[in-house]
């Protein structure tokens, strides 16, 4: 029966990494918001790998927790490894990665949702999108539950993960079915092709998950975490706590084999899928015919959590029918004796054209309307945690009508994640890079809270003590730094003889401690030993100076390269402006951004088949009309 | 990437128009230009804004003296531009003028692009309305000629060689980039050092491919040709007979051409500035000695030497010196005044100049010019500097892109050799492929992406 059960200013549909942080910071922004879910216990599901963080994915979490979300806070409270990679490769790609008990990490998040003044949690599978059609347009008005149930919104936010007309694919079978053998959403998509939302099919897939008791560890590498744990959040303080190993293992000729021989029953290969995959996470066939001189590859084993015997086995994804995936897994050391729990499987689900949102994630052309998340086309938690805390955040504003917030290319990962999709778009789900970002020295993981803390504090996502602490921490940096300029040493003995024993030119005349931390063989530690009133200061802060005085130059380029870069985004571009009849416009450019009707000069210079030119003819363009 | 903000120069005169041009500066960095390499009377610091003031310029690592010039200050906002605005007036003829250009741009202006000054003016607030229009007509104009010109060097050897630089670098990158966002899979973490040698050979390359500029050059700007020989053997009336008009005097007076004449023609379609000198020869007089110096520099600049001898006069001392003083240029030998003698005499003369081009001619029976043309054309486009085979950069933002991929791979070689980090390295890196893929029309971060996921294999 269909009746209207219920009235809220935010409905956000689906409960995973992207729901879960859009929820949360609506409804903290004090506006009356509910959060739906196919299913309860699957809220903060991990249905790949049991991890968050990792190179570009650590620094969107930190960006994440500097605007006051909670996947780095969730992720600190249940972590059961720590590690930074890249510690040799520069501080602009250090990154934080942690292993996560699974199970815990639902059950905190689903508790911070229930205990969540604002917010409603229910379970129910949204089927309709419901709206008025205004000029054209349309505005958001409820949803429709599958049991015809009405809740009123003004603003509703699709973060569906992979659930749209989600299939699953195990080798030559294949039916209808949502992740982690839940149930897929059916009939959504029909409800967003009519209000005119392009679909796009994606797929991605999921290695087996195996019994540890099965597992001969004694053949593999033990990979241990590190010895200091550093917390995601700024909030958390110190993590002490037992960690647990992850394992490698190889695969061998003979794996290589069995795969070879049975390549004609992989989905992929079979074609039976049609959705496009991603190329950073091929599966294991793929791989062996794609790199057919390769002898072994890497299979990583790690543990789903604590109160489990559940092993994730990176390296295996697989759309091999279930027969070859234990016939190849039983030739990998260790894995001889292997009791597969869960098969791998390939999914195949509907996503949306992101280029028909706007910067603030609302659909150009449907009021109130938000997505965020896997059917943007991105892919990992981490990624679609960022947009959820941002389509969050602009729902929220937009109830209250204010200005959405946008971050840029020079602010944040997430600024490069959602400009990307938005204004490329993307034909694989997405995953966030390094080498993506233009300016990456300068969005550091271990600097994102002063990039981002003040725009949590001024959005209203950050405490007032929280905020008073990391002015501290700021002011701490400053002064350490102009102590650090301001204190010479003298070129006596005992400086020298530190030099030489860090292989460092002694000095002849006085030299500034500063000048001293820019040589590349010496460190802010280190030099301690010379530095006599150095004050007791802690790691991030010590970091941040470190950090800040050694790459000095190269900041300064890149912030000079941020100034020319932020000139042209702040050349705004009214939505009203009709690119066709532009003279001077090449035809294509004026297709592509009549489709695309760019927010900036800045961004319309990012979208493919607009050149250098055209944005010289559109410059003219802004001058003829401002001088009007 | 747009430029919009850096400091630009260019020479704001037409070619051709005699000794006398000026060279314009505008933007940021105008002013601290000037004040590198102007000398007057006062300190540029001190010099009123819109005023005229007379000076040397000098070059500041050599401290060579350039030209004497007057040179205009103007503050901003009100000037053409709306930038701060330096103009220098010289006199210096033609080839003076370029070595200020390059001075200028070498001590941190780039090169103009045709109509720069006008968009900048009218990007900066500047022209009014009526204005607008012509300076679309000239964006798209220059879209149009710059798409001609990029259809041309993708088939060329331009766009080839660049690619190829580049692809190397983006190589390079998506093999750091690789490990940098798959640190924990099994693939060989690049060396520094291979880093290092890498885009060493990358950065020569580039280099190989800006001396191309210069011939370019000689495409657009036109070929650098200076007439020589002995005192009255026909230098002048040849290029009063090329340019139809009695510029130089002409007299049976040896030595009457006392200074640098020059001149722009058109032969068979190709622009050459021809330079008529003074004759080379020992000589007490002042000014005529003053013409013979002159000559000799314009020696060393000039792409093309023309060498008159009179086959009454025959070949003498001072011929055989000027030939070994021109014997690394290209040059053409003209035996002129064919009509006065046998062709034994003329076979004779022409056993000096075994393996050059030799034409005969004699202006009175108008012998020879056409041969002349003909053999400008064979010697710079179809012989040894030829379009087709060499990599020609004719685009001003070309080179300009180039220079700066250089720069970058230069701040790269420094990173690396002060021992900084692989991610600082990387930056340059960035860059410089950046600034190339702005020529190619590519983009980094697609094309590395594109490459780490067919050469490395990732995976969960």
């Amino acid at each position: 029966m269909e009746y209207v059960a219920g009235e809220y200013d935010v409905i956000v549909v689906g409960a995973g990494h992207a729901g879960c942080e859009a929820a949360l910071a609506a409804a903290r922004l004090g506006v009356k918001t509910a959060i739906f879910t196919i299913n309860m216990d699957s809220i903060a599901n991990m249905p790949c790998n049991p991890n968050i963080g990792g190179t570009a994915k650590g620094h969107l979490v930190r960006e994440i927790d500097a605007l006051g979300g909670q996947m780095g806070k969730n992720a600190d409270k249940t972590l059961i490894q720590s590690k930074i990679l890249n510690k040799a490769k520069g501080p602009a790609v250090y990154s934080l990665r942690a292993q996560i008990d699974r199970r815990s990490y639902q059950n905190e998040m689903k508790n911070t949702l229930e205990l969540q003044e604002n917010l409603d949690v229910k379970q129910g599978e949204i089927v309709e999108i419901l709206r008025e059609e205004k000029e054209g347009n349309y505005i958001i008005t409820g949803v429709r539950t599958h049991t015809g149930t009405i809740y009123k919104c003004k603003v509703a936010i699709l973060t569906t993960g992979t659930f749209l007309k989600a299939k699953i694919i195990i080798g030559d079978v294949s039916y209808s079915g949502g992740p982690d053998g839940l149930f897929p959403a059916d009939r959504l998509s029909e409800s967003l092709k009519e209000m005119g939302i392009e679909l796009i099919r994606l797929k991605t897939g999921t290695p087996a998950r195996l019994n540890r008791r099965s597992i001969d560890f004694s053949k593999m590498e033990e990979q241990p975490g590190d010895e200091t744990i550093v917390p995601f959040s700024f909030e958390t303080e110190e993590i002490k706590r037992d960690q647990v190993s992850c394992y490698l293992t190889y695969t061998n000729s003979k794996t290589h084999e069995i795969i070879r021989a049975n390549i004609h029953r992989s989905a992929l290969y079979g074609g039976l899928i049609e959705g496009v995959g991603p190329r950073y996470c091929p599966s294991i066939e793929d791989k062996i015919v794609r790199f057919a001189d390769k002898e072994s590859h890497q299979v990583f084993v790690e543990p789903m959590g604590l109160n489990t015997q559940e092993m994730y086995v990176q390296g295996m994804s697989t759309s091999l029918p279930e027969d070859v995936q234990i016939e190849m897994m039983k030739t990998v050391p260790g894995l001889e004796n292997v009791s597969v729990m869960r098969s791998a499987y390939a999914i195949e689900y509907d996503g949306i054209n992101s280029m028909q949102l706007n910067l603030s994630l609302e659909f150009k052309h449907i009021e109130g309307l938000f997505s965020a998340g896997q059917i943007n086309g991105s892919s990992g938690y981490e990624e679609a945690g960022a947009q959820g805390i941002i389509a969050g955040i602009n729902a929220a504003r937009k109830i209250k009508g204010k200005e959405p917030l946008i971050l840029d290319r020079s602010q944040a990962y997430i600024g490069v994640l959602i400009d990307d999709l938005i204004t490329k778009g993307t034909r694989e789900p997405y995953r966030m890079m390094t080498s993506r970002s233009e300016y990456r020295l300068l969005l550091r993981q271990d600097n994102a809270d002063i990039r981002l803390t003040d725009i949590g504090y001024r959005i209203g996502l950050i405490s007032e003590e929280r905020y008073s602490k990391f002015e501290k921490k700021k002011r701490e940096i400053e002064e350490e730094i102009k102590r650090l300029n301001n204190t010479h040493v003298p070129p006596s003995e005992k400086v020298n003889a530190f030099l030489i024993s860090k292989n460092s030119t002694p000095i002849k005349g006085g030299i500034k401690l500063s000048d001293l931390l820019k040589r590349p063989e010496l460190d802010y530690d280190s030099i301690k030993a010379i530095d006599e009133k150095r004050p007791e200061l802690s790691f991030q802060v010590r970091e941040q100076v470190e950090i800040t005085i050694k790459y000095e130059g190269y900041i300064k380029r890149q912030m000079q390269q941020v100034e020319q870069f932020k000139k042209l985004e702040s050349r705004k571009l009214s939505k009203d402006i009709d690119y066709s009849t532009i003279k001077g416009l090449r035809i294509e450019a004026r297709q592509k951004l009549d489709k695309a009707k760019p927010e900036s000069v800045g961004q319309a210079s990012r979208i493919l088949g607009v050149s250098p030119a055209d944005i010289s003819v559109l410059l003219v363009y802004l001058e003829q009309h401002r001088n009007k | 990437m747009l430029y919009d903000h850096d400091t630009i120069a260019a020479i704001s005169t037409p070619h051709g128009n005699g000794g006398i041009g000026i060279i314009r500066i505008s933007g940021e960095k105008a002013f601290s230009i000037a004040k590198d390499i102007f000398e007057g009377k006062k300190r540029f610091d001190e010099i009123k804004t819109h005023t005229i003031n007379y000076g040397k310029i000098v070059d500041p690592a050599t401290f060579e003296v350039l030209d004497e010039v007057l040179l205009s200050k103007m503050v901003k906002p009100n000037t053409f531009t709306k930038e701060d605005v330096v103009e220098i007036n010289c006199h210096g003829g033609s080839t003076v003028l370029r070595n200020i250009l390059e001075l200028i741009l070498r001590t941190g202006a780039r090169l103009a692009e045709p109509g720069e000054f006008t968009k900048r003016a009218f990007l900066n607030g500047r022209l009014d309305l009526s204005q607008a229009e012509a300076v679309i007509d000239l964006i798209n104009s220059k879209t149009s000629e710059s798409s001609k010109a990029a259809i041309y060097q993708l088939e060329g050897k331009l766009s080839g060689k660049l690619k190829q630089a580049r692809s190397k670098l983006i190589e390079l990158l998506a093999h750091i980039e690789v490990t940098v966002d798959y640190p924990e899979h099994d693939i060989e973490e690049i060396t520094g050092q291979k880093i290092y040698s890498e885009i060493k050979d990358i950065k020569e390359n580039l280099k190989n491919i800006i001396m191309g500029f210069e011939k370019g050059r000689i495409i657009r700007e036109g070929i650098n040709a200076v007439i020589i020989g002995r005192p009255n053997v026909g230098k002048s009336s040849l290029l009063n007979e090329l340019t139809g008009k009695n510029r130089a005097i002409v007299t049976d007076i040896p030595g009457t051409t006392r200074d640098v004449i020059e001149d722009y023609i058109n032969l068979n379609g190709i622009p050459v500035r021809i330079i008529d000198t003074a004759g080379i020869r020992d000589t007490d007089d002042l000014v005529e000695k003053i013409g013979v110096e002159k000559t000799h520099k314009e020696l060393d600049s000039a792409d093309l030497i023309i060498m008159m001898i009179d086959v009454n006069q025959g070949i003498e001392k001072e011929d055989l010196e000027i030939l070994d003083k021109i014997k690394n240029k290209k040059s053409i030998i003209i035996i002129n005044k064919i009509d006065l003698v046998k062709e034994e005499k003329l076979t004779e003369i022409e056993s000096n100049f075994n393996d050059r081009k030799i034409i005969r001619m004699s202006l009175k029976e108008d012998i020879g010019i056409a041969e002349l043309g003909d053999a400008v054309v064979e010697l710079f486009i179809k012989g040894e500097v030829s379009i087709n085979s060499e990599v020609l950069i004719t685009n001003v933002r070309h080179k300009n892109l180039i220079d700066r991929a250089i720069e970058s791979i230069d701040f790269a070689i420094n990173a690396h050799e002060s021992g900084m980090p692989l991610d600082m390295i990387t930056i340059d890196i960035v860059n410089s492929a950046q600034f190339l893929g702005e020529i190619t029309g590519e983009s980094v971060s697609e094309d590395v992406m594109n490459e780490i996921f067919s050469r490395f294999c990732l995976g969960k």
